[in-house]
């Protein structure tokens, strides 16, 4: 920020899209300001998703979508080191469980072709079986995409985030942008109580694009049409169950449901598509979590008996449209970034280079940082290395997830600390395994008081009977 | 007894004859036990800061009259539990938290401690990492994530050990014994529960505990289940279903998700070992020897839910025994062992899920052999084995009833060979 208070880019939101954009425009030199309405960050659509890096093999062709897949994907593998992210190249196997399918397996090889994702190939039965052991024999047939991996979903925007504090960017939370006006060459954002000025805006704000659009440029490019995922998670125990991502073959409508582990060791079955007019309701239902209980049972039957560790669902900004709906308006430096439904963990850092690359024509006057510094994201995969391995690490607090009190205070502290329970456990895992809270709810009560506008508990009255 | 454990490699302090894994009542039962028939080094893994297991946050159930003589608090009693081990010579180290088992014959436990991973090994190994109730999520049980939902255990800790409370007005899903003790608990902490919740048509725990609804003026909801529990960030209420499948809201701020206790067998899981679906606990012998790796013994809650701290006590202690013989002179094989089975509905599992037909050690083996019911039934309980009936006895019983069987005759019927079934011949 300059001295009289004037940002280059503000970046509206802070789910994965807004977290690579405000990195790669902090990084290309500009001064970033990032506003997020809610406490903490990843609190939207990105709060629930697969974990998966994606390919791209079965994205549309030609689609500004596949091309941002494949950029995300080669950027995250070329930072990923120097920013401390996991990666797990466990490869996926599109597996046909009918004849029908079957028959379409050779069109959805073929489009992976025409989408650069050239490595694919057929599989027998042998090999299908030596790459899922436990997998349900009465398959058709599959093939491999060998560089699909798991990601951790929230370890990489956290990342990407703190790289843009730690080269300059200022983040905002419980910021809402409530309206706002542009100029001719500056714009004037709204908050509660305050309103800051910016050169550039960003909408990033996922579920609520079409109303940020609604707000400052006076008309929706878009209608947001939310559509819930669910998930349920199988414990660490079943992760040597499956050591691969199993993907159905698609339908017209859906990518179908997806059983595959997790960068924390866990295997997970999901998600549901269903359209719903709540942005906000990510509740889950039992008999859909039984349902999917029962899929990832069907597709890996030794998967039958394994304890369940959690559940959740995630919400997709999807809109009245298939593809990503990212719109500049150079006249007023704004570009709209919205629909970015259900592939944008990959993507995230494609769609930021490719808006960068649209901000050119809003003239962009600033030159990328010559030695950027990067500092390193929590690190929680199971196949790095973790904080309990290490001295001083002051005790493990979360038994189920091997979380220490050194990982709980750093996530409290620091450049981006957490402001509620889920931030808490966005950034260190803690109540996230199988026992969900039951050993570790008194420490991190007692760890946490004084830290969030929501606590976990209250002194309680002192009574004694 | 030899001094092995003692005179290892280096003389390492990480070389024991045994490790409990396990600070609570039975894991301490046992380790004090093992150091006075002689067993020289024996260590205590407790994760906690401070051990004593779960009675450690149980503020008013009544403890110790069978182990201590006395009636007390689950603090005192925790307490009086550490002491007894570290005055037999047992060394209780807290903060130490077993990841995962080595692979190979001999044990090797990998731990994490606040100065980071170490590698631990010991002769045996006794897993005493007891229960926890199911969570919220493992039910499936619908809604939003909002916080103020949680197990008794977690209330407890929160209560108790961090004198907090996080929440006024909660409701209370289930009716066994745990569940009282979450109304008192609730009551301690100054909250008031608006509602008791139990999916049966009846209460599930037996005795005067029944009546605090009543007496705390709780509205009890029987034949009614949570559908779905409501709110942003704390819960606002939850939706309720009767049986009829007609629903209707209740405002609360809080949820407490009691019982249906599962042992807590996730080391046991990760090290690929078979987990019985009766039990969802690691599958045992008489002498209390793992069936998968025999330098293993589990006891106390990790063999099946629920028991008394007592109970578990008195398992630590045949254990212990057990264990101590196998150092000194070895157990019988475990490919000797006959497998203990049941035959499925209404039997929901036997423990142990095996044993020795062999006179030599009964002073070692359990006197008793416990089975559960998955629904209340009635009729003649039969022991059979390759086709003949070894023993009998009429049954009249329910899934919340502890189920005995005296293992001694069949000890002495039983023959080497295929396994010995429990089958119940319903009355009609
Ligand atoms: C079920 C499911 C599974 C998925 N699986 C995968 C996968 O495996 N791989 C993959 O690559 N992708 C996956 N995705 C897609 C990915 O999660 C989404 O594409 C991505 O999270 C979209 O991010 P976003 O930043 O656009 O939106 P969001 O995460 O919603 O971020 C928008 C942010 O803007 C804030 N905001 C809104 N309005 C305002 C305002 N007025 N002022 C300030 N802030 C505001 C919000 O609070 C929010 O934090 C999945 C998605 C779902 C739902």
């Amino acid at each position: 920020m300059t001295s009289n208070g004037l940002y280059d880019v503000a970046v509206i939101g802070a789910g994965v899209v807004g977290c690579a954009m405000a990195r790669r425009f902090t990084l290309d030199g500009a001064r970033v300001l990032v506003l997020e309405r809610a406490p903490d960050i990843l609190d939207g659509a990105s709060k629930g998703n697969s974990g998966i890096l994606h390919t791209g093999f079965d994205a549309p062709p030609d689609t500004l979508e596949q091309a941002c897949i494949a950029a995300g994907h080669q950027e995250y593998l070329k930072i990923r080191d120097r920013l401390g992210l996991p990666l797990r190249t466990t490869g996926a196997m599109v597996v046909a469980w009918t004849e029908a399918e079957a028959a379409r397996l050779p069109a959805l090889m073929e489009q992976a072709h025409r989408n650069g994702v050239t490595d694919v190939r057929p599989l027998d039965r042998a090999e299908i079986l030596e790459r899922a052991p436990h997998i349900n024999p009465a398959f058709h047939g599959g093939f491999l995409v060998p560089r699909e991996s798991v990601i951790d979903p929230w370890a990489a925007p956290t990342g990407y985030l703190l790289q843009a504090i730690a080269n300059g960017a200022h983040v905002d939370r419980n910021a809402p942008v409530q309206g706002g006006a542009f100029d001719g060459e500056t714009w004037r954002l709204d908050l509660p109580g305050r309103s800051v000025r910016t050169r550039s805006v960003i909408n990033c704000a996922g579920l609520y694009g079409d109303h940020v659009d609604q707000l400052l440029l006076g008309a929706p490019g878009f209608e947001i049409r939310p559509r819930k995922g669910q998930f349920v998670v199988f414990d660490k125990a079943a992760a040597r169950l499956l050591p691969t991502i199993l993907l159905p073959v698609p339908s017209p409508t859906t990518k179908g449901v997806v059983v595959c582990p997790t960068a924390y060791g866990n295997i997970l079955v999901g998600p549901t598509a269903e359209e719903q007019e709540s942005r906000a309701d990510a509740s889950v239902d039992g008999a859909t979590l039984a349902m999917l209980r029962e899929t990832a049972a069907r597709l890996v039957p030794a998967l039958a008996g394994q304890p369940i560790t959690a559940t959740y669902a995630g919400i997709r900004p999807a809109t009245e449209e298939k593809g990503y709906r990212i719109t500049p308006y150079p006249d007023r430096r704004y570009i709209s970034v919205g629909g970015i439904r259900s592939t944008g963990l990959t993507a995230a850092l494609g769609i930021a280079r490719h808006v960068a690359g649209l901000h050119r024509a809003c003239g962009t006057d600033w030159a990328p940082l010559a030695a950027p510094g990067w500092p390193a994201a929590p690190r929680l995969s199971e196949t790095d290395p973790r904080d309990w391995q290490d001295r001083d690490n002051g005790g493990i607090v979360c038994h189920c997830e091997l979380v220490t009190r050194r990982e709980i205070e750093a996530a409290l502290g620091g450049p981006l600390p957490a402001r509620s329970l889920g931030g808490l456990k966005r950034r260190t895992r803690a109540t996230m395994g199988r026992c969900q809270g039951f050993y570790c709810s008194g420490a991190l009560a007692e760890i946490t008081a004084g830290h969030f506008a929501a606590p976990l508990a209250d002194p309680a009255e002192d009574r004694h009977d | 007894m030899t001094d092995a454990g003692r005179t290892g490699p280096g003389g390492s302090d990480s070389e024991w004859d045994v490790i409990v894994i396990g600070g609570g009542p039975s894991g301490l039962s046992a380790a004090t036990r093992l150091r006075a028939l002689g067993v020289p080094r024996v260590a205590v893994l407790e994760r906690e800061v401070e051990a004593g297991g779960v009675p450690r946050h149980c503020g008013h159930s009544p403890y110790g009259l069978r182990e201590f003589g006395r009636l007390m608090g689950g603090r005192s009693y925790a307490a009086c539990l550490v002491e007894a081990a570290q005055a037999a010579g047992a060394e209780v180290l807290t903060q130490h938290t077993v990841v995962s088992f080595g692979p190979g014959p001999d044990p090797v436990l990998i731990v994490t401690t606040p100065s980071g991973a170490t590698l631990m090994t010991a002769r045996r190994v006794v897993l005493a990492t007891g229960i926890r109730e199911t969570s919220r999520a493992a039910r499936l049980l619908g809604g939003d994530r909002p916080l103020g939902v949680m197990s008794t255990g977690a209330l407890q800790a929160v209560v108790y050990l961090q004198r907090m409370t996080p929440f006024r007005r909660p409701v209370v899903l289930g009716t066994e014994l745990v569940s009282f003790s979450a109304l008192l608990t609730c009551r301690h902490a100054g909250a008031r529960p608006r509602a008791m919740i139990e999916p049966n048509d009846g209460l599930t725990a037996r005795g005067p505990a029944r009546l605090l609804p009543l007496a705390l003026g709780i509205p009890l909801h029987l034949g009614t289940d949570i559908a779905a529990i409501h709110g942003a960030t704390r819960v606002e209420g939850v939706t309720l279903r009767d049986r009829d499948g007609a629903t209707r809201t209740l405002d609360c701020d809080g949820a407490v998700i009691t019982g249906r206790f599962t042992p807590e067998a996730a080391l046991a899981r990760m090290a690929g070992w078979t987990v019985d679906p009766g039990t969802e606990g690691p599958r045992i012998d008489g002498f209390g020897r793992s069936l998968d790796h025999p330098a293993y013994f589990a006891t106390g809650n990790l063999r099946r839910p629920v028991e008394t701290a007592g109970w578990c006590w008195g398992e630590g202690q045949a254990t212990a025994a057990a264990v101590a013989a196998d150092l000194e002179r070895g157990l019988p094989p475990p490919d000797d062992a006959v497998p203990l089975t049941v035959a499925g509905d209404p039997l929901r599992y036997v423990v142990p899920q095996a044993i020795h037909p062999t006179a030599e050690t009964p002073d070692l083996m359990p006197e008793v052999a416990q089975l559960r019911l998955s629904r209340p039934a009635r009729g003649t309980l039969i022991a059979e084995q390759d086709g003949r009936t070894l023993w009998s006895r009429r049954l009249d019983s329910r899934p919340e009833r502890r189920i005995t069987v005296p293992l001694r005759p069949m000890i002495e019927a039983v023959e080497p060979g295929g396994p010995m079934t429990f089958r119940l011949r319903e009355a009609p």
